[in-house]
């Protein structure tokens, strides 16, 4: 499903990422680990295509509307409710039964209970699971996060991991890390940036 | 960038070489061959190097909105530079046209500015234009976006110009300046060929120096990468 | 008609964002009305009623700037514009989505906006309710194009006027004309022709601000 040679991206001048060979087909979950700085979320953002490339090629066979990405930041809006949030997400991704999705997902992480209640009055844990259910919403094939881990409290790593446990085969995962032992149970490859 | 060497059919030392003689001959047809004007006498003779300079101006704009659709649209990666060197030239030499077009005013009409002349408030609001496309691009870091954005701007400019120039005509109506009639040149004989190479003088020249601008920030921005690499 | 649908989910997030906020567009209100007031005082005793309309394209221009400062600002917080730019949608869709919303703000703030002026100064015609809704057309679709560029920026708030004040003459020039002119015909049409350039300029090419 994604097939990278000889990647790189550079902005101006600054190298951000240099010669990175990755094969993921489709059902895999790849981990990606490397220290900061290694170019980790430049990687990610190129297969989810928010960047392309300026060196080497890149093919990732998925349409935009098939993508689902994690970033550092939740993307959603904080004066927004999450209701608000998703709902707006769930239309520009033309998902299908809407509300249904919208409110099974909002259950599934936790947030029904606080789903009138403006973003900016969430915790970051709580953002960090908003942000999951809006990936998750369009039913991505590809998904990719970018260190999905980091900003979740404990009950939130459950959830996400019983998420991973659930998607794996179906979806292929392409995953950022600091702590590969977490994800070691689901990976079937490894990329090691320097 | 790397790697990417774009093969120039004209080098540059032929251009300069021909910038340096078409100059030369435009200098010394306007200032000895060419026959004085019945009205404005010795004096009209900046109209050769202000026409000339304006259309120059306009070609330079033109040449950095078709790079940057060059940019956007095959993804070039010497076409963002190209681009900014060619607007660099159209202001460069868009100011010149404001200087030129303010001394030749003084000299006619005994005012510094003139709010009836059309293309000189064409170029004030293209050089403001303009301007801001450099304070656009000095405050984002290199990189594809401020290529994007830069390119983008570009063709706003090249847009602007013909519906600003129609803005200007229509303003007059109502804006009422003091207009003061000029008697154009007669373009035969001497003054036409005169005016024809004086303009091809400095086509030639803005060209040449396109070239060893774009040469030098290539050598720049080489140097920046290997240092980095 | 998934483009109309998805150019409308997008401008009813922006109109939410401001009906929660709050503050846009009492700013505006507040700014228009004392500009009017500050024109007063800058007018001198004699001056004619043209003056006073000439103003009126100042006060519209500077208060739209007012708005279209803000108009992305909450997409660029946390980067939210990378989600937008993520989904399915042509990404035109979110210049036209935001365009409309704050031709929305600001066609509000002149319904307070040209009643207060004509209190002040003089009464308005129908050629200049005319061109102010054809120039509101023409500011927002370029101004909001351009808050998109500036707001990516390190000098953000001080580059929008920069880039917009050139671009904005020639509806001023239009404005005016058909508030002053004998034959307003001329410069709504010539308003008409700007829409009509910068509107499809700006939705062909504003897919390569928000990508790479």
């Amino acid at each position: 499903m994604i097939r990278a040679r000889q990647l790189g991206k550079r902005f101006g001048e600054k190298r951000a990422l240099r010669g990175v060979d990755l094969d993921v087909a489709r059902g895999a979950f790849a981990v990606v680990t490397g220290p900061n700085g290694s170019g980790k979320t430049t990687l990610l953002r190129l297969c989810a295509g928010l960047a392309l490339p300026t060196e080497g090629e890149l093919e990732v066979d998925a349409p935009r509307a098939a993508v689902g990405y994690l970033a550092h930041e939740p993307l959603v809006y904080r004066e927004l409710t999450a209701l608000e949030n998703l709902d707006l997400y769930g239309r520009l991704y033309h998902v299908p039964e809407r509300r249904e999705r919208i409110g099974m997902l909002l259950e599934r992480f936790g947030l029904w209970e606080v789903r009138h209640d403006r973003v900016v009055s969430y915790s970051r844990g709580m953002t960090q699971r908003l942000a999951l259910c809006r990936v998750l919403l369009h039913g991505p094939e590809l998904l990719v996060l970018d260190e999905p881990y980091t900003a979740l409290d404990a009950a939130g790593a459950e959830l996400l991991d019983a998420q991973l446990t659930e998607l794996r085969g179906a979806r292929t995962v392409l995953i950022s890390t600091h702590d590969p032992d977490r994800v070691a149970p689901f990976a079937t490859q490894q990329l090691a940036l320097a | 960038m790397e790697a990417v060497s774009r093969q120039y059919r004209v080098p540059l030392p032929a251009l300069a070489a021909a910038s340096l003689v078409l100059v030369t001959l435009a200098l010394a047809l306007i200032f000895f061959v060419a026959p004085n004007d019945a009205d404005q006498g010795f004096s009209q003779r900046i109209f050769y190097f202000h026409v000339s300079i304006a259309f120059t101006a306009y070609a330079c704009f033109a040449g950095g909105a078709w790079k940057a659709l060059v940019h956007l649209w095959k993804r070039d990666p010497l076409a963002d530079l190209e681009s900014y060197v060619a607007v660099h030239q159209g202001l460069i030499f868009g100011t010149l046209v404001l200087v030129t077009g303010s001394i030749w005013a003084k000299i006619s009409w005994g005012h510094w500015w003139l709010w009836s002349e059309d293309q000189l408030v064409l170029f004030l609001v293209l050089f403001l234009f303009y301007a801001a496309y450099f304070m656009l691009r000095f405050s984002v870091d290199p990189g594809p976006q401020r290529a994007n954005l830069s390119a983008v701007y570009a063709l706003f400019g090249v847009v602007l110009i013909p519906v600003s120039f129609l803005a200007i005509r229509i303003a007059k109506s109502f804006i009422h300046p003091i207009v003061f009639t000029r008697h154009g040149p007669n373009f035969g004989g001497w003054i036409l060929a005169t005016y024809c190479v004086a303009q091809a003088a400095l086509l030639v020249l803005a060209y040449t120096l396109y070239r060893v601008e774009l040469s030098g920030k290539r050598i720049d921005v080489r140097l920046r990468e290997l240092s980095l690499a | 008609m998934t483009y109309a649908a998805d150019v409308g989910a997008l401008a009813r997030k922006d109109l939410l964002l401001e009906l929660r906020a709050r503050d846009t567009l009492p700013a505006m209100l507040l700014f228009v009305v004392a500009t009017f007031v500050v024109f007063h005082f800058a007018l001198p005793a004699h001056s004619s009623q043209l003056a006073a309309s000439g103003l009126l394209w100042v006060a519209i221009l500077f208060t739209a700037l007012l708005g279209l400062g803000r108009a992305f600002v909450p997409e660029r917080e946390q980067r939210v514009l990378d989600g937008l730019v993520l989904a399915p949608c042509d990404r035109s869709a979110i210049w036209l989505a935001k365009s409309l919303a704050t031709l929305a703000f600001l066609a509000a703030a002149e319904l307070v906006a040209l009643p207060v002026f004509a209190l002040f100064f003089h009464g308005l015609g129908g050629a200049t309710v005319a061109g102010v809704v054809l120039a509101d057309l023409g500011i927002c679709a370029v101004g909001t194009f351009l808050g998109a560029m500036a707001v990516v920026t390190r000098a953000r708030d001080l580059l929008l006027p920069l880039l917009f004040l050139p671009l904005a003459i020639p509806i001023v020039v239009g404005g005016v004309g058909a508030s002053v002119a004998g034959s307003p015909g001329r410069y709504l049409g010539f308003l008409a022709l700007y829409d009509v350039l910068f509107a499809v300029l700006c939705w062909a090419s504003f897919e390569y601000v928000v990508t790479e």
